[in-house]
């Protein structure tokens, strides 16, 4: 990037402006097209999945018309929504109002810094940058809290509330699991902790010991609770706080909300894929840097996308859980459980410093006995299936 | 002299909140309101305040025919219209002493029960979609459409059904509709297993909902509570079988009754349970009926201008909100000179003002549809 700027500036086409004002302009041009080219879609996509997906699920076809099996779906949507009047309540505090949305989505664009989509392709590989993810995950929490409270309506008010103690706690157990891969990896660097793994799944962190294994589970479930998916998604619960906090919102303000929504189930995963499932990694069978590249981008996305699919699968299965029985769950079962896991990946690294392959071929083979167990159970749903509806994704 | 105020200092007080659940909200199911006040998350008084939909659906009885009252008593409850049909026709039969012709007996049990069916389907899955699970709702109403299919093919209207006469029903059922019955019940049976692995054994479903609001046995009698409400309290009544009406005495059937499944005794998941249970029941009902459905008219002969006898009569049907009656006046002319009909709906909105007194916002709203109140079953 620097190199780019430097490259024009030296071949004379800015005179008169200083370097540091290129760089700059340079900055600002490249991250505006990342996030129109690459972020937005992003988050615009994974909308128009979940609405194919949970279709499927509710034996519906989802949307299908606009674009090639309603790929642009989103864009419709998104055009709509711009074209909408931007309401804000006359008892509204204006100012915060205006804010949250705002709020919410930096809070998600912020997370992209330092997602590592291949072993080049990362904006920033800041040493510190779980740490940082993190803390910019916490930004969404303010925002939602300030759209309930500025809204002036006690169903917002009461979707804000919630948010906020439900964030806050479920940041612990989270914390907590992504603690146990820090120990792990010695690191707090995205790329670093994937270079501590490899490409077979026996490489993985999520394979590495039993703790590791569950801390996996109870952060995807602590994500999932933070990133206000169902079965925790009591914030906006639409049949018992009609919307929870967006109910005043409408028109573009109430979509970025939830692009941040959408955009944060893929970080979820990215997160996911990093900590545990080996990240970027490819076997090594180019040393094409180009194409090696694009696979890494391409694993890693899978990965990512795998446990998309994973959360609007849960959405379309399980009930909401309530208020206090959420809390409970947080308190009582997943923070002692996270604390176990950390302990115990710190008494196994004691044990075993060299590692343990046979545990982890081991526990890779478990894992694979679980998914085969699933498919054996629903093999009933598939055989019973209208067929064309259910394998067939072109209708 | 005693003291006249003493004044309570609350160590932490906090002012109570009061929100208006509805009439525009997602869960009440039409237009129905709850002024609810709540301290946080804890509601310490929820009070129902209906009267939205009110139609005069009584008071329009007196000023139509006896048989041009039929298409309006649909209305009373649209998801089981042929109920009310049946609560009328029975009541102007009683009156005019009309016999019913056996095979019009059959069709009304026949569609009846299907009606029931579709009715505790939208009960079972609305349940599901304000407890936050869109799925089994969406599959719950692609089995009712089916079931709307059937309707369409025995009346020709797939909601406000405006099927049974007085003295019969207005279109005999068909062989091949008879067939395309058997076949959805082949269908529907094995179905209602997949409802049960995706909703009735959740886990999350069931803590959502054991030891939610019970209603005691005597809570339920005092209140009176009616229908599934009531069976879920442990209470065996059913007016199928306990005021035979029709031709239900020859049908073998059982009444299902909550058992405490997963927590208290008529509970939120009792009420769920059993409304699962009459699904098979009714299945079971219609199989009978089907096969025993005999040849001859579905009508007999009632005059154009059927003016019973001066006199009164109540009559009971069960209907899936519960008991529902229709106590008919007729001073012998061509209009009934009052219609008054009796909704279970009404009477399980008196205890929500006690249930509702200490359990979180999230539970009234698995309270209302556990209850499976209609708006326009309230008000009428």
């Amino acid at each position: 990037m620097q190199s780019l700027a430097d490259q024009i500036f030296e071949a004379g086409y800015l005179p008169g402006l200083s370097r540091e004002a290129v760089y700059a302009v340079v900055i600002v041009l490249v991250a505006f097209a990342v996030l129109s080219f690459f972020v937005a879609p992003l988050a615009g996509v994974t909308s128009w999945l979940e609405r194919r997906v949970w279709g499927r699920i509710q034996s519906r076809v989802g949307p299908n018309r606009v674009g090639p099996q309603g790929i642009l779906q989103w864009l419709a949507d998104g055009i709509k929504n711009l074209l909408k009047e931007d309401l804000i309540p006359a008892a509204a505090d204006r100012k915060l109002f205006a804010l949250a949305p705002y709020v919410v989505f930096m809070g998600f664009l912020a997370t992209f810094v330092v997602i590592p989509f291949g072993s080049r392709l990362v904006v920033a590989d800041l040493n510190i940058g779980l740490l940082y993810l993190l803390a910019v995950t916490s930004l969404v929490v303010v925002g939602i809290l300030m759209a309930g409270w500025s809204s002036n309506n006690k169903w917002s008010l009461l979707g804000g509330m919630r948010s906020a103690a439900q964030i806050v706690s479920y940041e612990i157990p989270a914390g907590l699991s992504v603690l146990t891969i820090v120990l792990l990896a010695g690191t707090l660097s995205m790329q670093g902790i994937i270079r501590q793994q490899g490409w077979a799944p026996w490489d993985w962190f999520l394979f590495h010991s039993p703790f590791t294994f569950i801390a996996f589970f109870l952060f995807f479930t602590a994500a999932l609770a933070e990133g206000n998916r169902t079965p925790f998604d009591i914030p906006e619960a639409e049949s018992e706080l009609v919307a929870g906090y967006v109910t005043e919102y409408s028109g573009m303000r109430f979509l970025f909300f939830f692009f941040a929504e959408w955009g944060n189930l893929y970080v979820i995963g990215a997160v996911a894929a990093t900590l545990f499932l080996g990240g970027w990694h490819v076997p090594p069978i180019t040393e094409n840097p180009f194409i090696k590249g694009g696979l890494e981008f391409v694993v890693f996305f899978l990965k990512a996308y795998l446990w998309v699919f994973v959360a609007m699968w849960v959405r379309g299965t399980l009930p909401r859980v309530r208020v206090d029985q959420l809390m409970s769950m947080c308190w009582k079962y997943m923070v002692p459980l996270a604390f176990m896991c950390l302990f115990g990946t710190a008494v196994w690294m004691v044990l075993w410093p060299g590692g343990t392959p046979w545990v982890s071929v081991l526990m890779f083979l478990i894992g694979v006995g679980i998914l085969g167990r699933f498919f054996w159970r629903v093999r009933y749903q598939i055989r019973h299936a209208k067929p064309e509806m259910y394998w067939n994704p072109f209708i | 002299m005693e003291e006249v105020t003493q004044t309570e200092i609350k160590p932490f007080h906090a002012e109570d909140m009061t929100i208006s659940v509805g009439p525009q909200h997602p869960s009440t199911h039409g237009v129905l309101r709850f002024v609810v006040k709540t301290d946080g998350e804890i509601i310490s008084e929820a009070i129902p305040d209906v009267g939205y939909l009110h139609r005069s659906i009584e008071k329009i009885g007196e000023k139509v025919t006896w048989h041009g009252y039929v298409p309006y008593t649909d209305r009373a409850d649209y998801l089981a219209a042929m109920f009310a049909n049946q609560g009328f026709c029975m009541a102007a039969e009683k009156l005019g002493g009309v016999e019913v012709a056996r095979r019009g007996e059959f069709c009304r049990v026949i569609a009846c029960e299907l009606n029931r069916i579709a009715s505790h389907l939208i009960s079972v899955g609305t349940f599901g979609q304000d407890i936050g699970a869109i799925t089994p709702f969406i599959h719950a109403l692609r089995e009712r459409e089916s079931i709307n299919n059937l309707m369409e093919e025995i009346c020709g209207a797939r909601l406000t059904y405006n099927y049974l006469r007085i003295g019969g029903v207005g279109y005999d059922i068909k062989d091949e509709t008879c067939h395309r019955i058997t076949q959805f019940l082949d269908h529907f049976e094995p179905i209602v297993d997949e409802y049960n692995r995706l909703l009735t054994n959740n886990k999350i479903f069931i803590e959502r909902l054991a030891n939610v609001a019970p209603i005691t046995r005597e809570d339920a009698l005092q209140y009176n509570i009616v229908g599934p409400n009531l069976r879920a309290c442990g209470v065996s009544w059913d007016i199928r079988r306990d005021i035979p009406y029709s031709v239900y005495p020859e049908l073998d059937f059982k009444i299902p009754v909550g058992t405490g499944e997963m927590g208290a005794l008529g509970d939120c998941y009792d009420r769920y349970l059993v409304r699962m249970q009459e699904m098979m029941e009714s299945c079971k009902i219609l199989r009978q009926s089907l096969k025993m459905l005999p040849k001859g008219p579905a009508i007999s002969k009632v005059p154009v201008k059927f003016k019973p006898p001066a006199g009164e009569a109540y009559v009971r049907v069960e209907a899936p909100r519960g008991d529902m009656g229709f106590y008919v006046v007729s001073d012998g002319s061509e209009y009934p000179y009052r219609v008054r009909i009796r909704t279970g709906s009404f009477t399980a909105m008196g205890l929500i003002h006690k249930l509702s007194r200490g359990i979180m916002v999230a539970d009234l709203i698995a309270l209302i549809a556990s209850l499976d109140v209609d708006a326009p079953e309230i008000d009428r």
